[in-house]
């Protein structure tokens, strides 16, 4: 009882620091922008320790963070294992080859405007299709090994790339292409000079989204078959045997290398993009 | 269209329906030019990959096949095959359980269990892919409903309230970053535990899915009104409630319909993942999972396309909503 209402208590004083800081001259600084969201946090875990642990909720249904927290120190070389196997060879793979096919193709679009006009349709139907579900028949031609989960990843990643490369390499404005006519610039002069320049937030917005697919696909595809490691073989067997703070763990890591990967692009976006109004002011 | 309506000119008219007309065509035509290419290449991608099987096929029903026997051939490449035997390749496209179905298999698979079993007054019969598909369009539209409808009060909540919009929506744009669809099976097993089966738990994915592109959306779009717009209103002297339904709802109409779109994908993706670590008997990720470890490639592919069919008409469903609506506030683009 005792736990539950201290957890309580702990969400009131920190919902009330909250609105108290956001009301006071620390909201607009760095500081106050990351210690609101940080506090929030740390109440959720603080209600969700307290609630599990005072309500006596089975650990099959719920584990607390700590428990999850204990689980994780003691298995970092399982986890490490799964993260190499899914994230590392399945995702970051697919991710690269995926990326770099999307471009090729989205530069042949350019090349040819049929091209262009036939596959940006296509491009943009199929990057609204449940994707994942290849899965089956990816697994069944590529074997069990990360191949298959790459080969999926390469599949899901490809449709948004591809239509927003498209959609940026015609982001340069016809001042600028005459500019560059004005130069007698070469059109691979104009390309390399003036269009995949402007065409990089673009591109990056493309790479930012197919960041988080790139790490379902290789987890999902893993749900359909996979050698006895991968943080999918992982999630679904662990589930079964109802061990759900190894479960927990997993997702922890998939949430660490989701967010970090993610992060790394938009790292390299912001040096390649400096110059864009978005990117600007941000120190 | 627009212009021949203004002009007063009878055959101006029939002018402008004329250029609309090429206009379609020009547009049509490249992607069928794609469409036909995909199909080819999926049509020649058969050959080597149903090969072997075609060629065994073939030596049993009694042809002379270069190499003898299956077994010399398992580990020969396909290319090599099928330039030895030129006159057994007809067998690719009519395979039973091919690695690559054609075209024209799934097409008829998806005709047999949709239309054809209709006609037989079975449209509704455990083979039948309306079964299938329904079980999972319930869910996601469930789960759809679920989160658009949380996302948006969310959304309203952020916007009114500095403490809440600094302490949630950092965690908002982050969770998007997160595979999310990781906890689905977790989710599933955990409900089913307490005792919640079938189709809640389902659509509690699905709403998972489609909570988080609905808040990012509708907070962008609660904000989009202009600084001139909402003095204007505090100049009415109009309360936040009488703001929140006059001014920002209406202007969020635009981003809502684009978060709606991305929303009924993901829900959709949602609940054909969620049926996948229960080994559930119904729905289109279930014939997935079952065709896929009883090597029922046909059925694999049929499903996929009934996922994708799903899939372009919720999507399309909204963008017409999308017109409708913004085309009766003037907003159409």
């Amino acid at each position: 009882m005792a736990l539950i209402a201290g957890s309580l208590v702990f969400w009131a004083v920190a919902w009330w620091l909250n609105v108290r800081l956001a009301a006071s001259r620390w909201a607009g600084t760095a500081a106050g922008r990351l210690a609101v969201p940080a506090i929030f946090g740390l109440t959720l875990l603080v209600l969700w320790e307290g609630l599990v642990r005072g309500l006596q909720v089975p650990s099959v249904i719920l584990p607390p963070p700590s428990a999850i927290a204990a689980r994780f120190a003691v298995s970092t070389d399982i986890l490490w294992a799964d993260f190499v196997q899914t994230f590392v060879k399945g995702a970051l793979t697919g991710y690269a080859i995926g990326a770099v096919a999307a471009f090729a193709v989205a530069l042949a679009a350019d090349r040819w405007e049929v091209l262009r006009r036939g596959m940006l349709p296509v491009g943009s139907f199929m990057a609204a299709l449940p994707i994942v579900g290849t899965a089956p028949i990816l697994v069944m031609w590529f074997g069990f090994d990360w191949q298959s989960k790459a080969a999926v990843v390469v599949v899901m990643v490809f449709f948004p790339i591809l239509v927003n490369t498209v959609e940026g390499l015609r982001a340069a404005d016809a001042m600028q292409r005459d500019l560059m006519i004005t130069y007698a610039a070469s059109p691979v002069q104009t390309l390399l000079k003036l269009r995949l320049p402007a065409a990089m937030p673009f591109v990056f917005n493309g790479l930012k989204i197919s960041t988080t697919l790139a790490l379902i696909g290789a987890i999902v595809a893993e749900f359909f078959g996979s050698p006895t490691l991968g943080m999918g073989f992982r999630i679904s067997t662990e589930v079964g045997r109802l061990a759900l703070d190894m479960v927990w763990a997993e997702i922890v890591v998939a949430a660490l290398a989701g967010s970090a990967f993610y992060g790394a692009v938009a790292l390299i976006e912001r040096r390649v993009t400096f110059w864009h109004p978005s990117q600007r002011g941000r120190g | 269209m627009a212009d021949a309506a203004l002009t007063a000119s009878p055959g101006a008219g029939v002018a402008g329906r004329g250029r609309f007309a090429a206009r379609a065509a020009r547009a049509v035509w490249p992607v069928l030019m794609i469409v036909g290419v995909i199909v080819a290449i999926w049509y020649a991608a058969c050959l080597p990959m149903n090969v072997k099987e075609s060629l065994n096929q073939a030596e049993r029903a009694g042809a002379v096949i270069v190499p003898e026997g299956g077994q010399a051939r398992r580990d020969a490449s396909p290319w090599v095959l099928m330039a030895q035997n030129p006159g057994h390749l007809g067998g690719v496209w009519s395979q039973d359980r091919p690695r690559l179905p054609a075209p024209h298999q799934v097409a008829v698979e998806l005709y047999e269990t949709t239309v054809g079993m209709a006609l037989a007054g079975r449209a509704f019969s455990n083979r039948s892919l309306f079964t299938h598909a329904w079980v999972t369009l319930s869910a996601t539209l469930l789960g759809f409903g679920i989160g658009t409808a949380l996302g948006i009060l969310l959304a309203v909540g952020i916007v009114h309230n500095r403490a809440m919009d600094m302490s949630v929506m950092p965690w908002a744009i982050a969770s998007q970053t997160i595979p999310i669809l990781a906890l689905a099976p977790m989710i599933i097993v955990v409900l089913n535990s307490v005792g919640i089966s079938g189709l809640l738990p389902k659509a509690l994915i699905s709403a998972y899915l489609s909570f988080f592109p609905v808040v990012v959306g509708m907070v962008k779009g609660l904000r989009a009104p202009e600084a001139a717009q909402l003095d204007l209103l505090r100049t009415y002297s109009a309360t936040r409630a009488e703001t929140l339904w006059k001014l920002r709802l209406p202007a969020s109409m635009p981003y809502l319909f684009a978060s709606l779109k991305v929303g009924v994908a993901a829900s959709l993706v949602g609940a054909i993942v969620a049926e996948l670590p229960t080994g559930a008997v119904a729905g289109l990720g279930a014939r997935l999972l079952a065709g896929s470890y009883y090597g029922q490639t046909v059925q694999i592919w049929s499903a996929l396309f009934a996922a994708a069919l799903l899939a372009a008409a919720l999507v399309g469903l909204i963008a017409l909503a999308q017109r409708l609506v913004l085309g009766r506030m003037g907003m159409a683009r």
